[in-house]
C-alpha cells in the first residue's frame, strides 16, 4: 500500500475495488488486524490500534480481532463437522460464549433458523454464506470485513447477501468489503478503487 | 461448544483414519496390559504353588538336576531315589517340626488323552502328609488311614480325567492290582489336582521300590533358622536340599528380569503406536491449515489452538487405550491358553491377572505417551498465522 488513507463511519458500507494484485485484500487484512502495516495508523472508534512504535504481537492482534471485527470470506470456511448452530457459536468457544437466545436471534435475522442442526454440506451456497455472516456477527463486532462475499454465489444469492449486509449497516455496523462485483460495489455508500497500492477514487 | 467438543468432532472427519490410528493404540494397550497381567499372574501363581506345598524345605536324591524341584512342583517323576533312613536323620535336627516322606512314580498310560500321557502316582505317609496340607478339602470320601492299604485319593482333575468317584476301582497301567478310590479332592488350583495319592508303602510295593523315597518334605518350626538347618542338611550324603524360599527367590528374579523384557516389548509397541498418532494428527493439522487460520482470525489464541489439537490426541489415545484394555480383559483366558501351550511350566490358576493397578498403569502410560506425541502437532497448529493460512488456501 502506498499512502492509503480513508475514514469509514458507523453504519456505512464501503466497497474496495480494483484489479487483481492491486492491494485490496492487503488493505482489508491490515484493517482487520490480520497483518501489521509497515507504517501508518488505524483507529477503530476511540481505540488506536496501529500507530505506535512497535509491531503488535499475534496475541495482541487476536485480542483486538475478537473484540472488534467479524470476517466473511469468499470460501465461507465453515467447519464441515459442526452443525450450523455450532459453526455460528464457534467464536464463543474461544471468547465470550453467546447464549442460545442470541444465537437464535442472529439465525432468525439471517433466515437460517430452520437449518440449525444441518451440516454445511447440506446447505446451498447462499445459506453457507449466511451462516458465515451469522458467525461473524455473534461476538457483536463493530466492523464486518468481507472479502469477496459473493464470489462463489449466483446473482440471486448475491442479491440476498447484499441485502443482508445493508441490513447490518442499519444496525450501526460498519461493513468494509472487497469485491469484483460492480453491482455490489455500486450499492455501497462509498467506493474505493485501489490500483498499484494507491487509492484512485473515493 | 468448547474446545473439547470441537476436538472430538474433528476426529470424526476422517473416520477410517481415526479408527486405524486408535486401533494401533488399542493394540499397544492390549499388549501392555496383557504382558503386565501375565507377569503378575505368573508371579502370583508361582507363589501360590510354592506356598501350598506345605513344607519349606524339600530333600531329593543327589544328582537330580535343579529342575527336579520344578518337576516336584509339577508333580513330575524324580530321577533318583534316596533311602528311607534319611527320615530319622533329618528328624534329629531341632528346627524340624514335621517331615513327610514321598515316593513319586510316573506311568505312561496309553489311554490317557489323545496320544497317551504320564500319570503321576505319589506315595505319601497317611499320617504326616495330610497334616502338611490342611487346606485340602474333599469333594467325596476322605484320606486313607492305612499305609499298607491299596487305597487312593485322587486330585480333582485326575478324577475327572479317569472318570472316577469315591468307591470306584482304579487300575495302574502295567500293574495287576486293583486300587480302591477312597476320596476325591476338591479343586486346589495346584499340581495336586492332577495327582493320584496312594499310601507310600503301597507304592513302594507296587513299583518294587521298598525303602526308597524320591522326596522328603520338611516343615520347620515357627521362627526356626531355616538357613542353619539347610546348611546342616547340605552335609548329608547323597541328598540334595531344595529350599522353597530359594526356588521362589530364583524364579522371582527370573520373573522380574522377564518384566524388564516385557516392558521393553510393550514400550516398543507404544512407541510405534505413538508414531502413528503423530502422523495422523500432523496430517490432520496440515489438511486444516486454512481452517485453523480462520479460527484464529475469529479470536482463538495460540493456546486455544494448542489445546484443541492436543485434546484430539488425548481423545484418540484415551479411546484407543480403553478399548485395548477392554480387549485385554476379554482375551485374558485366550492369552492364558496360548501361554500354557508354549510354556514348559506354568503355575495353576489365572496366568493373566488383570487388576485396577495394572489396567490403571497401562491406561496412564498410553495417555501420557499420547499427550507427549501430540505436543509437536499442537505446537505446529498453534503457530499458524491466519494470514498465511488464508493466503495458502487462495493459492
Amino acid at each position: 500500500m502506498d499512502g492509503v488513507s480513508f475514514d469509514a463511519y458507523a453504519g456505512e458500507m464501503v466497497a474496495i475495488t480494483g484489479p487483481s494484485g492491486s492491494g485490496k485484500t492487503t488493505l482489508l487484512n491490515i484493517i482487520g488486524c490480520l497483518d501489521n502495516p509497515t507504517s501508518g495508523a488505524l483507529h477503530v472508534g476511540d481505540k488506536s490500534i496501529f500507530g505506535g512504535r512497535r509491531e503488535l504481537s499475534e496475541r495482541e492482534l487476536t485480542r483486538i480481532r475478537r473484540e472488534m471485527f467479524g470476517y466473511v470470506f469468499q470460501k465461507f470456511y465453515l467447519i464441515p463437522t459442526l452443525t450450523v448452530e455450532e459453526n455460528i457459536m464457534l467464536p464463543g468457544a474461544f471468547y465470550k460464549a453467546p447464549g442460545a437466545k442470541a444465537v437464535y436471534e442472529v439465525m432468525k435475522m439471517l433466515c437460517i433458523e430452520r437449518r440449525l442442526r444441518h451440516l454445511p454440506g447440506e446447505l446451498s451456497g447462499g445459506e453457507m454464506q449466511r451462516v458465515a455472516v451469522a458467525r461473524a456477527l455473534i461476538n457483536g463486532p463493530k466492523v464486518i470485513l468481507a472479502d469477496e462475499p459473493t464470489g462463489n454465489l449466483d446473482s440471486r444469492r448475491t442479491d440476498e447477501i447484499r441485502g443482508i449486509l445493508r441490513d447490518l449497516t442499519r444496525q450501526g455496523i460498519t461493513v468494509v468489503m472487497v469485491t469484483h462485483n460492480l453491482e455490489l460495489a455500486h450499492s455501497a455508500d462509498r467506493r474505493l478503487e485501489i490500483r498499484d497500492g494507491k487509492v484512485h477514487a473515493a | 461448544m468448547n474446545v473439547y467438543s470441537i476436538a472430538y468432532k474433528n476426529l470424526l472427519r476422517k473416520k477410517t483414519r481415526t479408527a486405524l490410528t486408535a486401533g494401533g493404540i488399542a493394540l499397544s494397550a492390549w499388549v501392555l496390559a496383557t504382558l503386565l497381567g501375565f507377569n503378575r499372574g505368573y508371579q502370583q501363581g508361582l507363589n501360590r504353588d510354592i506356598d501350598q506345598m506345605g513344607f519349606q524345605v524339600l530333600l531329593t536324591a543327589k544328582g537330580c538336576p535343579y529342575e527336579a524341584a520344578t518337576l516336584m512342583l509339577k508333580g513330575g517323576t524324580g530321577l533318583r531315589y534316596m533311602s528311607e533312613d534319611v527320615v530319622k536323620t533329618v528328624f534329629k535336627n531341632p528346627e524340624v517340626e514335621k517331615v513327610t516322606a514321598m515316593l513319586m512314580q510316573g506311568v505312561f498310560d496309553p489311554n490317557k488323552g489323545e496320544n497317551g500321557a504320564i500319570s503321576a502316582y505319589l506315595g505319601v505317609d497317611a499320617e504326616t502328609f495330610p497334616a502338611m496340607k490342611p487346606y485340602f478339602e474333599f469333594k467325596q470320601g476322605s484320606w486313607f488311614t492305612d499305609n499298607n492299604a491299596y487305597d487312593a485319593v485322587m486330585g480333582y482333575e485326575a478324577a475327572e480325567l479317569e472318570q472316577r468317584e469315591a468307591g470306584d476301582k482304579l487300575l495302574i497301567p502295567g500293574i495287576a492290582k486293583e486300587i480302591r478310590v477312597v476320596g476325591v479332592l476338591k479343586r486346589t488350583g495346584t499340581q495336586d489336582d492332577g495327582t493320584i495319592f496312594l499310601p507310600i508303602t503301597t507304592v513302594q510295593k507296587l513299583f518294587k521300590k521298598e525303602g526308597k523315597l524320591t522326596g522328603l518334605g520338611i516343615k520347620v518350626k515357627k521362627d526356626a533358622d531355616i538357613a542353619a538347618l539347610e546348611n546342616r542338611l547340605y552335609d548329608l550324603p547323597d541328598v540334595q536340599v531344595v529350599s522353597m524360599a530359594q526356588v521362589k527367590s530364583t524364579i522371582m528374579n527370573l520373573v522380574n528380569s522377564a518384566r524388564v523384557i516385557v516392558l521393553g516389548i510393550a514400550g516398543i509397541a507404544i512407541i510405534i503406536a505413538m508414531a502413528g498418532v503423530i502422523n495422523t494428527i500432523l496430517m490432520s493439522v496440515l489438511e486444516r491449515y486454512a481452517e485453523i487460520g480462520i479460527i484464529k482470525s475469529m479470536g482463538a489464541m495460540p493456546l486455544d489452538i494448542f489445546k484443541m489439537i492436543w485434546m484430539e490426541t488425548a481423545l484418540l489415545c484415551g479411546f484407543g487405550g480403553a478399548f485395548g484394555i477392554g480387549l485385554a480383559f476379554l482375551t485374558a483366558r485366550l492369552s492364558e491358553a496360548a501361554v500354557r501351550y508354549f510354556l514348559p511350566y506354568a503355575p495353576n490358576g489365572a496366568l493373566v491377572a488383570l487388576d485396577p493397578g495394572i489396567t490403571g498403569f497401562a491406561f496412564l502410560l498410553i495417555v501420557t505417551g499420547g499427550l507427549l506425541s501430540g505436543v509437536y502437532p499442537a505446537w505446529r497448529a498453534a503457530r499458524v498465522r491466519p494470514l498465511d493460512a488464508i493466503r495458502s488456501e487462495g493459492e
